[in-house]
């Protein structure tokens, strides 16, 4: 589940970034809530169409941020800008954060964006589906009519 | 010389789940070295044939060490370490 004002400035930097992969982190809170809600782009210091690396210096200062905030990257995103969103073999191996949802932004239409998300564990990737809403508060997970965290 | 090492989410099977641990040495190779002996299997995961990982970053006192020596850089008494996985990965 993820916040329609995060996936539109995935998107927004997937786009600006264009032809070259843009990636970055959304981060939330430490807690098992697997909620992102903090965006955060990353240079990808690669600049290359084809492959990403968040900048080192970059992603420890990023890093340090996430952990003084107790905070997580939840989501790690990037785009593939020619071919499908879905985790190139690069992806698999190099696939270090297993508790991260990777999110794939496709750019290769320039009218409609493809969003996906996966998990990748030690190799092995599964699919997992997207649900965008405005915000968590009033987001329904179940059948019932109780709000996410209600009252909180 | 003891210093403070920081050890990310992937290798905290190494660890017991700690995130930050000490460990001895003056320089990154003896740091790793002293992790080894007290949380086996972890230095597979840094070193391979007698280099660091590319895809994993290590920075001593917040410097990068791939501008400062590599597996040689002098780790202070009382410095961190800080273990990082390059995050990156690519359409091809």
């Amino acid at each position: 589940m993820i916040r329609a004002d995060l996936v539109e400035q995935m998107v927004a930097h997937a786009r600006r970034d264009h032809p070259d992969e843009a990636c970055g982190i959304l981060a939330g809170p430490d807690d098992g809530s697997d909620r992102p809600q903090r965006f955060v782009p990353m240079e990808n210091a690669e600049r290359s169409p084809t492959f990403y690396r968040f900048d080192s210096m970059e992603q420890l200062r990023v890093y340090k941020e996430m952990d003084a905030n107790d905070e997580v990257p939840v989501v790690v995103y990037h785009s593939h800008t020619a071919t499908e969103p879905y985790p190139s073999r690069t992806d698999i191996s190099l696939a270090q954060e297993p508790f991260a949802h990777y999110v794939l932004v496709g750019t290769s239409d320039p009218d409609q964006h493809v969003l996906r998300s996966y998990r990748i564990v030690d190799g092995e990737v599964t699919e997992e589906e997207v649900q965008v809403v405005e915000n968590y508060m009033f987001a329904h997970t179940g059948t019932d009519d109780v709000p996410d965290h209600a009252g909180s | 010389m003891s210093a403070t090492v920081s050890i990310p989410t992937i290798l905290r099977t190494h660890t017991g789940g700690e995130k930050q641990v000490k460990a001895e040495g003056s320089t990154l190779q003896e740091v790793i070295t002293d992790l080894e002996a007290n949380h086996p299997g972890i230095k597979d995961r840094l070193v391979t044939d007698g280099a660091l990982h590319r895809f994993v970053n290590v920075y001593v006192n917040d410097e990068d060490v791939r501008f400062s020596g590599g597996l040689d850089a002098q780790v202070p008494d009382g410095g961190t370490v800080t273990i990082l996985p390059a995050v990156a990965g690519g359409a091809r």
